[in-house]
């Protein structure tokens, strides 16, 4: 087990002129549980296939604590990698498919035999291995394909590269647990890539998100969810996203479609911004003591437990979490109040500031 | 509930079915036993039922006519029975050919076999070099049969061929496959690998084209050697071309007749005169049709039964 460092690390597949992950400098701390969240194509696969020496980095340097690994090739860092799909040697039997990484590196048989004997009873295929590793269902499968990572122990961390997708919904719940046992009871390092908010924040210590090629914020699930750092992180994290609309600076005093909702927190600039807040901490209302954001109520997604409301605030669309009582008719006129501490603005997309409820007029 | 959706899992929609029905009556096959069957759909395996009794089944009955019966001339006939099977069986000439031919297609599926795997193998998976191994790798097999057996003929001549001139003046070995019945066996066995190792290569090309990159990546984490990954990955998933592979090249090879027909003409000697060779002999040469028919038949028979024995045991041999 290591820290994995990379230095600067980047790559790209056509020669420099486009980044598929931009140059970045980041540590994955040893016996953490990592996932690594964005929407397809930002680069996730690319990061994971550098970490296990699959590619060479266009660019930079990356550690294993004080060895640099850039150049060592896959067989020599000690990496497990679980894919999409499940990768076995079909024809042969599940105890040989574990036994195969400990038989190419010539350990003795005695020691095989052990250490197979004891990641099968950790991951409970004890009763599978002397079937053949293709008539297994697609769940299991992927269970013996993660145990070829876990019977080397030296193993410096486990890639999982969405290693759920090929599996039933209601078996996923049952391997994610699995996978955090493990974790518990091996310490290995876990890097989890999933495009699955869900997978993500159950499943990690530590989500870290990438959007086009670059890590735009990392942080416990919660952080990402209460205080996203990134309008991306604001949009791809929760369910419906954040809210995000234009919005105006002047003499300090944040203003939405023509309404003041609150003084600006930061060194801000006047002029325009974005601001931000989650659906759960818009609250809609009658004019209350906050200074209500004036909407019009488009229309009512009624989803059980709770109803989600869009309104229109000026030309921009946006939508309130209420509660499943909660009545709002179509074409009312109502206020939306927005919690100052859970409101924030960007520039440029990065957060620049949170807002403050305005002098005069109480908390909402 | 869990177990049970756990042993299903393997196929997500029958496995829905099952636990949707199972509440009701525990027998999930009422649906189909109830819905009346419609026969009408076999019309539509007419036309290939029309086509392939004229162009297969009329034709090879015309042979099995021919097989009992002996032919004077074509006013003059008399049933014979099963004589002529019997008489073709025993055939000491017919059996050395069969032997001979056997031989053939077993060195033959020996040779192109590893090497077509080997050539795939060693083809470039991607780049612009895909383009260029394929159609170099394929020109063979675009040039008819007898033209392979012209350019074989001239090709292999120890005094005007480049190939049977190079052996005998800068190798100083004597070859002569109009003379020496084991250089002529070389020669047509050679024109055979050059001519058929191409198809077999196109076809593990495409078997192994069809392994996600991923397998290889796994292997290569699990520190498997170049041959490991050959024989682990590459291997298991060629099964099913290769039975294709195998079977064709048996077939083609033990009907061989075009390519040393036009090489050294069954000779020198009987040294090459396989079962094709002397059967067009007795059939169209010496025009006796009874003898003709039931060697064909019992050529067309050993064709099935080798054919389907291989067949059976390469399925087989993947379960």
């Amino acid at each position: 087990m290591a820290d994995i460092r990379l230095e600067g690390v980047g790559h790209s597949y056509d020669g420099g002129r486009t980044w598929a992950l931009q140059p970045m400098t980041w540590t994955w701390r040893s016996s953490r549980a990592y996932a690594l969240l964005g929407p397809s194509g930002c680069g996730k696969t690319t990061l994971l296939n550098i970490i296990s020496g699959l590619l060479s980095p266009t660019v930079g340097r990356i550690w294993f604590d004080d060895r640099e690994v850039t150049a060592v090739p896959t067989a020599g860092r000690n990496i497990a990698q679980v894919f999409q799909f499940p990768v076995l040697y079909e024809e042969m039997s599940v105890y040989d498919n574990l036994a195969f990484p400990l038989r190419n590196r010539k350990y003795p048989k005695a020691e095989i035999d052990q250490r197979v004997r004891r990641v099968s009873q950790l991951l409970g295929l004890d009763d599978h291995l002397r079937r053949r590793s293709r008539r297994l269902d697609p769940g299991r499968q992927q269970i013996v394909s993660l145990g070829r990572g876990l019977v080397r122990s030296e193993v410096a961390a486990v890639l999982l590269d969405e290693p759920l997708t090929v599996v039933d919904p209601a078996l996923k719940w049952t391997l994610r647990s699995k996978l955090k046992e493990i974790h518990r009871d091996t310490g290995h390092t876990l890097i989890y890539v999933t495009h699955d908010q869900t997978e993500a924040l159950t499943f990690a210590d530590e989500v870290v998100v990438l959007n086009e090629g670059a890590i735009v914020q990392a942080g416990e699930p919660a952080e990402l969810f209460l205080s996203p750092a990134h309008e991306f992180v604001g949009h791809f994290i929760g369910s419906p996203g954040m809210n995000v609309v234009p919005a105006e600076i002047a003499d300090g005093v944040v203003r939405v479609a023509e309404t003041d909702v609150g003084r600006a927190v930061g060194e801000l600039e006047p002029g325009p911004v974005h601001i931000g807040v989650r659906p759960e901490f818009a609250r809609l209302g009658g004019e209350g003591t906050s200074p209500g954001l004036p909407v019009r109520v488009t229309s009512v997604d009624r989803m059980g437990a709770y109803n989600l409301v869009h309104v229109q605030a000026g030309d921009h669309p946006m939508i309130a979490k209420t509660e499943a009582e909660a009545r709002f008719a179509p074409d009312t006129v109502e206020f939306l109040h927005l919690a100052p501490d859970r409101t924030f603005l960007f520039r440029d997309s990065v957060r620049c500031g949170s807002i403050a409820p305005l002098d005069g007029k109480g908390a909402p | 509930m869990t177990e049970q959706s756990v042993t299903v899992a393997g196929s997500p929609v029958g496995g829905e079915i099952v636990t949707a029905a199972a509440p009701q009556d525990g027998t999930p096959d009422t649906r189909a036993s109830v819905k009346p069957k419609n026969n009408r759909a076999w019309f539509l395996v007419l036309p290939v039922v029309v086509s392939v009794a004229f162009t297969a089944v009329i034709p090879l009955m015309t042979v099995v006519n021919f097989s009992v019966q002996d032919i004077f001339s074509p006013d003059d006939r008399i049933f014979v029975g099963l004589e002529w099977f019997r008489s073709v069986s025993r055939d000491p000439e017919i059996r050395a050919a069969f032997v001979r031919t056997l031989l053939f297609s077993a060195q033959v599926l020996l040779l192109e076999i590893p090497l077509g795997v080997a050539l795939a193998v060693a083809m470039p998976r991607r780049g612009i070099w895909v383009s260029a191994a394929l159609v170099i790798v394929a020109l063979p097999l675009l040039i008819p049969w007898n033209v392979v057996g012209t350019i074989w003929q001239i090709f292999a001549r120890a005094d005007i061929g480049l190939g049977g001139w190079t052996i005998n003046n800068v190798l100083g070995i004597d070859f002569n496959y109009t003379l020496d019945s084991t250089d002529a066996w070389i020669t047509v066995l050679i024109m055979d690998v050059w001519h058929w190792t191409p198809l077999v290569a196109l076809l593990a090309y495409a078997g192994l084209r069809s392994i996600p990159d991923p397998y290889f990546q796994a292997a290569q984490i699990d520190g498997a050697s170049a041959w490991a990954t050959f024989r682990h990955i590459q291997l298991p998933r060629l099964r099913g071309v290769l039975t294709i592979a195998i079977l064709l090249r048996f077939m083609d090879s033990f009907m061989i007749y075009t390519e040393p027909f036009v090489v050294t003409g069954g000779g020198p000697g009987n040294a090459t005169s396989f079962l094709s060779i002397l059967l067009s002999k007795i059939a169209v040469g010496q025009f006796d049709l009874g003898p003709a028919g039931a060697f064909s038949l019992l050529y067309f028979l050993v064709v099935q039964i080798v054919s389907y024995v291989f067949f059976t045991v390469l399925t087989r041999a993947g379960r």
